[in-house]
């Protein structure tokens, strides 16, 4: 393993056993509640820019992804009173197969296109889960949380555990393809896809894999969310808010690099959970717009690229 | 044909059409290219030979005719396939990865294309040894945006010789550079040729085709109307006519 | 169940509706079709325009289409700024603007909507005029004069803009830009200043279309994600930047709606759109009377 890869699962250990000792110290519950939220847009904001960063495809789609994984659930505990581990592992499979029709879609259209498509599967998904009775059809359902499992004594409290895991998990693939062959391929059709299916890459498999992990995460992401809220309604699950945000933590953190979205969601996702509490939930969503708008505009390498470039061109970081 | 060829050709082409709705770009198309031969394609603007180069290395679909490339019918095989059994072209317009520096442009190649496993330390020393080549051996290190149109030319002909190419196509790398940068591209073109890689050459600028191509073939409004040296594809009458439009 | 007559009604209210989704979709139609800005804050940017013309109309008492007519200036001046910030910060870069462009249309979006929603809340707005809540009886259908008059004016407008593009300098222009940059730009005529002229008039005819709009039905803050569907698979289906294509894939998806509707009930409704415009862009994406 090379320095930079001990460095990072030794920071990846030291995460997971602060948060595990959080929920073994810490009583109010408020912490993991708002700490959940923040999790969970760090993990979606990772998984989309897989392909909406390395890949250069803009998924509007997130929220379409997101929510099959809340019904996967509501589905999963309704039929089979499945528990949460199977619950997120069908996530996965779904959302890997989601994926993978979704990169069936990239043969076809690319740029705008394909964004407009990726919001045309959203309302079509959501409309058929809002007239789908069984889970609930357009008023929503309620979930009822089995017993919690020992060493944990809220069920808030696992589930802010199992969202770290997944967020370890979803910044390991993402670090791994950045660094190799996979990353610099998809980094080379994103340029220029022809030049690159010309230089050998083979774009069609790397974008289906891309959608596929992308996929598998924001699905796997959403598959908890379902026993964090005990409550599932389409316009909820659906919201096309799931879309900007993720969007906008990916782009205002920077998609160069794997840390990129990471600092745009906790920094973004800790805005929110502030502004939420403090003034209003459209102030918040107001807050991020200008945001994306600004960066976009203004600083088209996000904060990642801000960073590099105080800290001068001379040295090349690499990770 | 001037020359009596024993061997088999390198690739050959048979009877290929292309159309685009109801154009018809290429009509019933068929040439040998053979190993190691130097071969020009001139036409006018418009006359399919871009089309051509794209049919060959795989970017658009062709129906009917079929393409062999050694005994194999690459025909069906998409063009990241094609490049990797050694097909390698540039573009008209030049197509750089934009976000990346010269040294990774080539890399890209280096990793996709390489037909052995080779290391990472090998590959790199591949690669410098490309650029220092093409005279590019102090720009590995510069972003593709920050290079001047004929070091652009030569960043994408080094990209497509990392692929370690049996068949390298030009499509008009010249165009835009100037008398001493036409000659040093050409230089570098005709010593791939040496190194027994195949090139196939589309250009405008005749004096360089003329120098260049060992063989010519001509193109107008998609059917081939000359083939043969370059002085007698010169010396054809309809290709003066194609050329003067009269 | 299923009757003629019903389907002989959700086929007029379709033709009716159909031509009035043709209003709303010009603007893009030239935006996204003819300039190829990725505009995904068109139905935005006319969901401003509906509360524009409510908020006049409930304070000043204006007619709803008077106020559509006022606001054309305003949304002028706004479509030459919206371009202009476009372009110097994506198109001229050049370098991966697809990205951040989208992006950038993206959360424009999303701020009129949050926007919308501090300054006039989240419930629904309407207007009033003669002409709205009335309807108009023929034989056993019933057809409210509210979208006879978006009918009447869609058509008209459709009908200006055509004409304005094929019949004057600058329209000829807006174009030829759509087709060779490069040919006008040996011309002597600068394809930016063109561009944003075409950008303006794209975002002023929404000024009207708003009017539509809020005439046809009450409008509410987030009413422009449903109109991502309708706008985009119009122009879409239409062909890239073809005004009468536009007029007519507007009238299909229209009857599509309405008879989907009357057939399986309003909770399917939001989907027809989003899932023709699916349709067409996976197995026909140059449109059904394409331009390329």
């Amino acid at each position: 393993m090379t320095r930079n890869g001990i460095a990072f699962w030794t920071g990846a250990a030291v995460f997971l056993a602060a948060v595990f000792a959080m929920t073994q110290l810490v009583g109010n519950q408020y912490p993991f509640f708002a700490g959940y939220v923040i999790l969970q847009f760090v993990a979606l904001a990772v998984a989309w820019s897989i392909l909406g960063g390395y890949a250069g495809y803009v998924n509007f789609g997130t929220s379409a992804f997101f929510g099959v994984g809340v019904y996967a659930s509501v589905f999963l505990v309704n039929a089979f009173g499945a528990p949460l581990p199977v619950q997120i592992l069908t996530g996965a499979a779904i959302g890997a197969l989601m994926g993978f029709a979704l990169g069936l879609l990239t043969l076809r259209m690319q740029g705008i296109f394909f964004s407009i498509a990726t919001i045309a599967l959203t309302i079509i998904i959501e409309t058929t889960i809002t007239n789908w009775r069984y889970v609930g059809g357009a008023a929503g359902i309620q979930i009822q949380r089995p017993a919690v499992t020992a060493p944990f004594d809220n069920y808030v409290q696992m589930l802010f555990f199992v969202q770290a895991l997944l967020v370890v998990l979803a910044v390991a693939i993402s670090r791994y393809i950045q660094n190799s062959w996979i990353g610099r391929g998809l980094q080379a059709l994103r340029d220029d896809e022809l030049a690159a299916e010309c230089t050998g890459v083979p774009t069609l498999r790397l974008k289906l894999l891309a959608c596929v992990i992308s996929g598998a995460l924001m699905c796997a992401v959403g598959a908890p969310s379902a026993m964090y809220l005990q409550y599932a309604d389409p316009a909820g699950a659906f919201n096309l808010n799931y879309s900007v945000s993720t969007l906008a933590m990916s782009l205002i953190g920077g998609t160069a690099h794997w840390s990129g979205p990471i600092v745009g969601a906790i920094l973004l996702g800790t805005t929110q959970q502030l502004l939420t509490v403090t003034i209003s939930s459209e102030v918040n969503v107001l807050v991020l717009g200008v945001m994306l708008v600004l960066f976009v505009v203004g600083a088209p390498e996000g904060i990642i690229g801000l960073i590099r470039k105080l800290r001068g061109k001379g040295k090349e970081g690499e990770a | 044909m001037t020359l009596a060829d024993t061997r088999s050709p390198l690739l050959r082409i048979s009877s290929l059409t292309k159309r685009f709705g109801g154009f018809t770009a290429l009509r019933n198309v068929s040439v040998d290219i053979r190993p190691g031969e130097r071969f020009g394609l001139i036409g006018p603007n418009g006359s399919g030979k871009t089309t051509l180069i794209n049919c060959i290395s795989g970017a658009f679909r062709t129906e009917p005719g079929t393409i062999l490339f050694g005994d194999e019918d690459i025909t069906p095989l998409q063009p990241h396939v094609r490049t990797r059994r050694g097909i390698a072209r540039s573009f008209q317009i030049p197509r750089p990865f934009r976000s990346m520096t010269v040294a990774e442009n080539l890399m890209v190649a280096l990793d996709f294309a390489a037909h052995e496993h080779v290391s990472v330390g090998e590959r790199r020393d591949t690669m410098m040894s490309i650029l220092e080549q093409m005279g590019l051996g102090s720009k590995a290190n510069v972003p593709a945006t920050q290079l001047s149109q004929v070091e652009l030319r030569k960043m994408e002909l080094a990209r497509a010789m990392a692929t370690h190419p049996k068949l390298l196509i030009s499509d008009e790398a010249m165009a835009g550079l100037s008398g001493s940068e036409v000659d040093e591209v050409l230089d570098l073109l005709l010593s791939f040729a040496s190194c027994n890689i195949t090139i196939i050459m589309i250009e405008h600028i005749m004096q360089a085709v003329m120098r260049f191509s060992e063989r010519v073939m001509c193109l107008d409004a998609g059917t081939i109307i000359a083939i043969g040296t370059p002085s007698e594809v010169m010396a054809d009458q309809r290709v003066q006519e194609a050329y003067l439009g009269t | 169940m299923f009757s003629l007559d019903l389907l002989l009604d959700a086929v007029v209210i379709g033709v009716l509706l159909g031509c009035f989704y043709g209003a709303v979709s010009l603007g893009l139609s030239v935006s996204f079709g003819l300039l190829d800005v990725p505009h995904v804050a068109h139905p935005a940017f006319l969901v401003l325009a509906s509360y524009a013309v409510s908020f006049l109309n409930e304070q000043y008492a204006v007619d709803p289409l008077v106020a559509g007519l006022l606001i054309t200036p305003v949304f002028f001046v706004l479509g030459l700024a919206t371009y202009r910030l476009y372009y110097e910060t994506f198109e001229r870069r050049g370098s991966d603007a697809g990205v951040r462009g989208i992006a950038f249309f993206f959360g424009v979006a999303f701020i009129i909507e949050v926007l919308i929603i501090l300054q006039f809340g989240v419930d629904q707005r309407s207007v009033t005029a003669d002409y709205v809540g009335k309807a108009w009886r023929l034989g056993d259908i019933r057809i409210p004069y509210r979208l006879l008059v978006a009918f009447a004016v869609a058509t008209g407008l459709t009908i200006l803009l055509t004409l304005y593009l094929s019949r004057t300098f600058m329209g000829r222009a807006i174009r030829a830009v759509a087709q060779d940059q490069e040919a006008l730009r040996l011309m002597g005529t600068n394809p930016v200043r063109i561009k944003q002229w075409a950008f303006g008039i794209a975002t002023a005819v929404l000024g009207i279309a708003g009017a539509l709009l809020v005439i046809v039905a009450p409008v509410d803050p987030t009413l422009d994600r449903a109109y991502i569907g309708r706008t985009f698979c119009v122009v879409v289906m239409a062909g890239l930047g073809s005004m009468s294509g536009t007029l007519v894939a507007a009238v299909i998806l229209g009857v599509a709606e309405s008879i989907v509707l009357t057939l399986f009930g309003a909770s399917w409704a939001p989907a027809i759109s989003f899932a023709m415009l699916l349709g067409v862009l996976a197995v026909r994406p140059q449109g059904l009377f394409g331009r390329r």
